[in-house]
């Protein structure tokens, strides 16, 4: 047999590879470095972390090609970089550069009202967000090759992941449970495709790994996703947001590893400096929730 | 026969998996003190800066070495990267085989791939194995002890062995033949050295 690049397995590869680890959000080759160096196992190359997109305001769009090529210069790490919703041409363009992962982000403005990308279309792996079952169902029937819960992005307060992953997991228990004849009519209540309902029934996770994003800021936080059963977390502002990047990075690498071991946390979480300051989800309009985009 | 599984990192799950197929006792390792009793360690595919450092940080990389100098040690990607003496940057490294690998060697994730490769020292022979690629490194030079096992059709070398340790480029945690898996059960039987 001749080479065979780009297929669903080899992309959901790179996926099983970075589970137990933490996956950074980084604005410059510097930040991309510390990443590296505090035990990062991909990093997210952005022009700014989602708390800087929400005081911001404006539209927020993929990043230039420069910036993301300076940081896939700086680090030997996959990096991945975020498109927005429905936006089939930055992805192209960020898979013309050579990105290891795609984000299609509710971080950033959706560019579709109606349409996620076709991401079988593409040999670059993609990862979206979910709230719940459904709605990774529907991301991974468009080909995506690794899943995040939403969470709420940008806020520091862990709140939204936690509900979207219990949600998650609580829609894929009940799913297992179900006599083979009311598949159907879960699919149909959760909109999602129905041969991937019944792989999901058979093998009880999803069939790609799935992280948690959106509001992680502490140790804690890490340890508590992980022990609801996600694979790994995503850290965006709680990093560079925080008093001490460098020290709060690694505490959270190592606790995303030695997530059930209580001890360890507490010396893990010793002396970090000061979190992100944040902003509770609840304290949000609707107008400027990230998570509900997409669908 | 209780066989560990480096967790540090990476996808330790597939590998815990495979071997419990074969009916084998598995355990997490997260610590040097995990290592006890254990008569076979995998390291598993993920990332190798991020294992190197929580090695590291938690004192490991001795008792590792140690563990490696007696027991069976296998390294799939991440973990073959983690064994070799060398992979031309400064990263932490058990430094047990005597190989050198370049990292990322076919270069980025759209040129990851699969390929049939044979496999004549696996039981059975046939079929070819069906070979993932993730990001893979290649062995730049096998010597001293070590002695190259697998290459692909261009002469890459891509698995080596070194008595009781062995390293390969891909992974085959992420399917479902488990004729390495078994080659890897019979280096654990062997004796440990002294």
């Amino acid at each position: 047999m001749e080479k065979q690049v780009s297929s669903f397995e080899v992309k959901k590869g790179l996926a099983e590879m970075l589970k137990g680890g933490v996956i950074m959000d980084v604005v410059t080759p510097e930040h991309a470095r510390i990443a590296e160096d505090a035990g990062a196992v991909a990093v997210m190359a952005l022009e700014r972390v989602p708390a800087d997109i929400r005081a911001s305001g404006g539209v927020a769009r993929m990043s230039d090609p420069e910036l993301v090529l300076k940081i896939m210069e700086s680090v030997s790490i996959p990096v991945m970089a975020k498109v927005r919703i429905g936006h089939f041409a930055e992805a192209q363009i960020l898979e013309a550069l050579g990105v290891d992962f795609i984000d299609e982000s509710e971080v950033l403005t959706p560019a579709d009202n109606a349409y996620h990308i076709y991401k079988h279309d593409f040999k670059v792996p993609f990862v979206c967000g979910c709230r719940n079952l459904g709605e990774a169902l529907r991301r991974i029937g468009e080909g995506a090759a690794m899943m995040r819960t939403k969470g709420e992005p940008g806020t520091g307060d862990v709140v939204e992941a936690v509900t979207h992953a219990r949600q998650l997991y609580a829609d894929i228990r009940v799913l297992q449970s179900l006599p083979v004849d009311e598949v159907m009519t879960f699919a149909k209540t959760h909109n999602a495709p129905f041969e991937i309902c019944m792989q999901v029934r058979e093998i009880g996770k999803l069939p790609v790994v799935n992280f948690a994003a959106g509001g992680i800021a502490t140790p804690a936080d890490a340890a508590l996703m992980m022990q609801l059963g996600v694979e790994g977390v995503f850290v965006g502002s709680g990093i560079f947001k925080s008093g001490d990047p460098v020290k709060r990075a690694s505490a959270i690498v190592k606790a995303t590893t030695h997530f059930r071991d209580a001890k360890m946390l507490a010396e893990i979480s010793r002396n970090l400096g000061e979190p992100m300051v944040g902003r509770s989800a609840s304290s949000l309009s609707e107008g400027e929730l990230m998570s509900p985009r997409g669908w | 026969m209780k066989i560990g599984v480096l967790a540090l990192q990476g996808d330790f799950r597939e590998h815990r998996l495979a071997l419990e197929k074969l009916g084998v006792e598995t355990v997490e390792v997260r610590l040097a003190e995990d290592l006890e009793g254990l008569e076979g360690l995998i390291l598993p595919g993920g990332e190798s800066t991020t294992m190197g450092k929580l090695m590291t940080d938690y004192d490991m990389l001795e008792p590792l070495r140690a563990f490696g100098a007696a027991y069976a040690m296998w390294g799939t990607c991440a973990g073959a990267i983690l064994l070799s003496q060398n992979v031309g940057r400064e990263q932490p490294l058990l430094k047990l085989m005597d190989t050198e690998l370049e990292r990322n060697a076919f270069g980025r994730q759209i040129e990851s791939f699969e390929i049939d490769l044979s496999v004549p020292f696996l039981e059975p022979q046939k079929p070819d194995y069906h070979a993932t690629f993730i990001r893979g490194p290649i062995f730049k030079r096998v010597f001293g002890r070590a002695k190259p096992l697998m290459t692909l059709p261009d002469g890459t070398i891509v698995a080596a062995q070194q008595g009781h340790l062995l390293a390969t480029s891909f992974h085959p945690e992420l399917t479902d033949d488990l004729r390495f898996h078994r080659y890897f059960l019979e280096l654990a039987k062997r004796p440990p050295e002294a």
